[in-house]
């Protein structure tokens, strides 16, 4: 392989080459340092003249005296059935003393789209035994639904119990997790480590870590890394794969050094004007494929910058993302967990995955009638801080203690508390039985008659 | 612009220069602008955007990662054009008309590239039956034969770009799109497909002013902010407050005779919702699976960016191509402000100087091309099309006051403002009947007091005022409390509540309540009018909002929605209301 030392200029994680060989654009480019060691990047832009390479670890050490190796081919991921269990470097470097992977594929780490012609319909319904998803958000296999959380809240704690107790009910088919770190603590990696050890997930997972001293622009690649190992486990074995990405916000940052370094008109708050575009090409690689066994669900995890849910990173993520889950720090200051907010948070592929044949006929309407009566409730709050409760009417004075009920029974429960959707359903049934029923506008008699405990007592006394 | 859907010159060839993402220097070739280049070895689809000297800059339809410089760029001198003709119906196309039907058979699960698939079946044949005989004249424009494509029938044109004449022969049989079914006397040869490029409107006769609404089922729509069919109308909205299930509901309820929907830069698994609902779903008129009256146009956010700034443009001129046949056409097209931002991602790898955040300075004119070709207009031939189009728009942090935004409302005539605060409290269809308007009200008026009812236009401004007085009402109970208000008042807030719970929320997923007709609307509102009246009556002649609160009938009002046949419960309603109501005033 041929190797130029034209290097004229280094800027950032960006390399500047002159005069070589026709080179691909987004080839794999090899730098060799003066020691032999060797640093790996990416060709940005090519012309007949000038090539730009983008080094995915620190430019320390490279000088014009570096040599430049093209190796002819895209980045690459090599695959294997082995990868269950191993922990990987945020490069894709085994880093648990293990030995190198043995490939039985290597695979283009872009990813392709999934025609949308041939996605499947993603309906099966996925209890994650908490109330606040399984009975108002729902989760559904090949959907991508991340937390949107801040700085100091338990979203670790969240993401771990969804990755512990989530299952289809009913279904022993093969599952595995893919957890890819980029930018967090060892602490807090440590302490993913440690829980999938202690539950046994570790040997159905695969894990990236690229730590807070690992190289930035390393990040760029971690997630792709992850989601061509995921696509393999699930599209080639057959597997269910739920991907877990922690903290999107740190990949982000990397994204918009990138973009300074490359000195682009920049889009709002200084992140790069294809940012939508970038973060759509990891997050729509969760989903179903016709015809195929296996599916992948991805729960993003990304810190919201001064819990600004306004701030481009979770404003791009929610406008790809099949919904959010909030994680809200008044419900954690009041000392709830989860502190899930309902209110803003949202799955969109709810209604594919609930209802007869998945979960129960009165799902939607519960929870629909759940989330109002709590929006009311929670808006009269405001009211009782101005004229106090005695200014209330007998009407609103039930909705305001609805709210409360809501929080304390609903939303509350315990880290490894595993409630079926028939346990969250008739939570929210007496929570509702608290109210009128002719409040309960949202639901059909019908099922009020059916499911309401006051009336489900008095048609089995008849029965 | 030129319209170039023939080859006007010769091949020539050229070799790559540079290459930085989807947009790559060429040099070499003798292109135009908005000409149709083959790139590189695997020839992939480009459209060149930009010449400058010896340079030819090229915006790539495909992935172009491993393509070097050196590599052949071939001129096809054609512009971007589509194939219309029968088989468009119940298509699923991605920006730049290829089938992805086509395309999972060439290439698998996955969108690889490089691989071609034109937008019609050519092999396929159709039934076509002439309409005019030997002898007649005819223009372009002019109707010649039809074929029966789905429940639709799919009338053949002579394309807008030929030339007219006397039909020399014309034959009925089935016969693929290419085949020649028409020879005039001039020697124009006419087969059922045309082409046309996207770029270009397609001609009329004359631009008609918008007077039929567009009913789409939905209450808030029809019932206070209506769209014309012709008209344009804007649905910004956070994500999460419901953009895409209005859209969804409008592509599925709409009157419209033809569907084009156009999912541009969203999500993969949404438009497989689409694909598996609409063959189920009937025509609530025709009772025919919606697909049949479907296009759909699916470029997700994670195809390649150049193509989703095409897809708007392939999705429109299919739809000015149903309007030209003399049918409603209605157009969705989510998310705008995905294609504003391919456009903005375009703009910064030419280098060009940014406007606002970064967009490019022409996006104003862009939008406005766009929304211009919407429509009501008397066709070439002869009868009567239009071309509704409804764009959604994604304001980054649900700031209206972004540019994609402020440039659509400054064109559009409908507004619907989607309130997050609303979606919040799973109030759906979350619209703001405070912020969102109707510019159509008066070209409109005629028709609801014809087709609807004399009394409907005096109840829409009653139901209006009454929302806008619980506004600034709502501001006082905000700081006193309800109990404070006086007792007309209290009644007022009452009322409003009614209005937004049981004729504002709409059930999506409700079989019954998806879809609600004009006459519905009316008997739900009329009755909300009447609980209105019996109760200021009552509570001037005595009787306290506490005590007209306690009136048990009102409470199943909400339920009429659920019901299909909702006449006999709803005069059950009314009449026990009445007798409830002259009780209480006889008590007091």
């Amino acid at each position: 392989m041929k190797e130029y030392r034209t290097i004229t200029q280094i800027a950032g994680p960006l390399v500047f080459v002159e005069k070589t060989e026709p080179v691909g654009y987004g080839e794999l480019v090899n730098i060799v340092l003066f020691d032999g060691s060797i640093k790996r990047g990416q060709v940005l832009d090519t012309s007949d003249d000038l090539v730009v390479v983008q080094v995915f670890e620190t430019t320390a050490g490279i000088g014009r005296d570096s040599g430049i190796r093209f190796t002819g081919e895209t980045i690459k991921m090599p695959v294997g059935r082995d990868m269950l269990g191993r922990i990987l470097s945020g490069g894709g470097k085994p880093i648990d003393g293990g030995p190198e992977i043995v490939p039985e594929k290597r695979l283009d780490i872009t990813g392709a789209a999934i025609n949308p012609y041939a996605r499947g319909s993603p309906n099966d319904f996925i209890q994650t035994g908490i109330s606040t998803i399984d009975g108002t958000n729902t989760l559904v296999r090949g959907q991508k639904l991340p937390i949107f959380s801040g700085a100091g809240l338990p979203h670790n704690q969240i993401a771990l119990q969804i990755a512990r107790q989530s299952k289809v009910p009913g279904s022993k088919e093969a599952f595995a997790v893919v957890f890819a770190a980029m930018g967090i603590t060892k602490e807090e990696a440590n302490y993913f480590m440690q829980d999938f050890e202690r539950t046994g997930a570790l040997e159905r997972a695969v894990v990236f870590l690229n730590l807070a001293d690992d190289p930035a622009v390393e990040r760029i690649i971690t997630p792709r890394l992850a989601l061509t190992t995921a696509e393999y486990l699930a599209f080639d074995l057959g597997m269910h794969v739920l991907v877990i990405l922690t903290d999107m916000t740190n990949y982000c940052e990397a994204l918009r050094q990138i973009g300074a370094a490359r000195e682009e008109v920049p889009g709002r708050r200084g992140y790069p004007g294809y940012m939508y575009t970038d973060l759509a090409g990891i997050y729509e690689r969760a989903g179903i494929v016709k015809g195929k066994q296996g599916s992948i669900t991805q729960f993003p995890i990304l810190t919201m910058p001064g819990d600004d849910i306004t701030h481009p990173i979770p404003d791009l993520t929610g406008y790809i993302t099949e919904g959010q889950i909030v994680v809200s720090r008044e419900l954690h200051r009041k000392g709830i967990y989860p502190p899930i907010n309902v209110l803003p948070s949202l799955s969109r592929l709810m209604n594919l995955g609930i209802g007869k044949g998945h979960t129960r006929e009165d799902h939607k309407k519960v929870s629909d009638q759940m989330y109002a009566a709590y929006a009311e409730g929670n808006d009269l709050r405001g009211l009782v801080a101005i004229v106090g409760k005695d200014a209330l009417s007998e009407r609103d004075r039930m909705f305001l203690e609805f709210a409360d009920l809501f929080e304390n029974r609903f939303v509350r429960q315990g880290y490894s508390e595993d409630r079926t959707i028939e346990e969250t359903l008739d939570i929210g049934w007496n929570l509702l039985s608290t109210l009128p029923v002719e409040q309960l506008v949202r639901i059909d008699r019908d099922l009020i008659n059916k499911y309401h405990p006051k009336f489900r007592q008095a048609g089995k006394a008849e029965g | 612009m030129e319209v170039k859907t023939e080859k006007t010159k010769s091949d020539t060839a050229g070799v790559l220069k540079r290459i930085a993402g989807p947009v790559v220097t060429a040099v070499g070739i003798n292109a135009h602008m908005y000409d149709v280049v083959k790139v590189g070895k695997e020839e992939l689809m480009g459209e060149v955007i930009k010449i400058q000297g010896e340079n030819i800059i090229i915006q790539v339809y495909e992935d172009t990662s491993g393509i070097r410089p050196g590599e052949p760029v071939t001129n096809t001198g054609l512009s971007l054009a589509v194939e219309l003709g029968p088989g468009l119906l119940t298509s699923i196309y991605d920006g730049i008309q290829r089938p992805l039907s086509v395309l999972v058979d060439k290439m698998g699960d996955f969108i690889q590239r490089g691989v071609s698939a034109p937008g019609l079946d050519h092999a396929k044949k159709w039934e076509f039956k002439p309409l005019v005989r030997e002898g007649a004249k005819v223009s372009p424009g002019s109707i010649i034969g039809e074929v029966q494509e789905t429940n639709i029938v799919h009338r053949i044109m002579i394309p807008p770009n030929m030339k007219g004449g006397t039909v020399q022969s014309i034959k009925a049989g089935s016969f693929t799109v290419d085949e020649v079914i028409c020879t005039l006397d001039n020697g124009t040869q006419v087969s059922m497909m045309q082409k046309w490029p996207v770029r270009v409107p397609r001609p009329v006769n004359e631009k008609m002013n918008p007077t039929v609404p567009l009913i789409t089922g939905q209450r808030i729509l029809d019932g206070l902010f209506p769209i014309a069919k012709g008209g344009t109308a804007a649905i910004p909205g956070p994500f999460g407050s419901g953009k895409t299930v209005t859209q969804q509901q409008l592509a599925k309820w709409s009157d419209a005779e033809i569907v084009v929907y156009i999912g541009c830069g969203e999500r993969g698994n949404e438009m497989t919702e689409v694909l598996t609902e609409f063959p189920e779903l009937e025509d609530p008129k025709t009772g025919k699976p919606l697909m049949e009256r479907t296009v759909l146009i699916a470029n997700t956010s994670n195809m390649p960016v150049a193509a989703r700034e095409a897809s708007v443009y392939t999705g429109i001129t299919i739809a000015e191509y149903f309007r030209d046949m003399g049918y409603d056409v209605s157009l969705m097209a989510d998310s705008t402000s995905r294609w504003a931002e391919a456009m903005r991602e375009i703009s910064s790898r030419l280098e060009e100087m940014p406007g606002e955040e970064g967009y490019p300075a022409y996006l104003a004119a862009r939008l406005s091309e766009f929304y211009e070709r919407a429509g009501r207009v008397k066709t070439l031939g002869g009868s009567m099309g239009s071309v509704s189009v409804i764009g959604a728009v994604s304001p980054p942090g649900g700031d209206f006051s972004e540019p994609v935004t402020q440039n659509t409302l400054r064109i559009v005539k409908v507004f619907w403002a989607l309130d997050a605060k609303l979606s919040q409290r799973r109030h759906f269809p979350a619209i703001n009947w405070l912020n969102s308007y109707s510019l159509y009200l008066d070209s409109l008026h005629d028709w609801y007091d014809k087709e609807v009812s004399p009394e409907w236009n005096t109840i829409r401004s009653w139901a209006m005022e009454i929302l806008q007085k619980e506004a600034e009402l709502q501001e006082i109970v905000q700081l006193v409390g309800s109990d404070a208000l006086p007792e007309a008042e209290q009644i007022t807030i009452e009322v409003a509540r009614m209005i937004r719970e049981i004729f504002l929320q709409q059930n999506a997923y409700d079989a019954v309540d998806t879809f609600c007709d004009m006459k519905k609307q009316y008997d739900m509102m009329k009755a909300i009018r009447q609980y209105s009246d019996l109760a200021y009556a009552a509570q001037s002649a005595g009787v306290t909002p506490q005590q007209i609160v306690t009136i048990k009938s009102k409470n199943d009002l909400p339920q009429i929605k659920f019901i299909k046949d909702y006449t006999p419960a709803l005069q059950k309603i009314l009449s026990e209301m009445e007798a409830e109501f002259n009780a209480l005033r006889s008590s007091a």
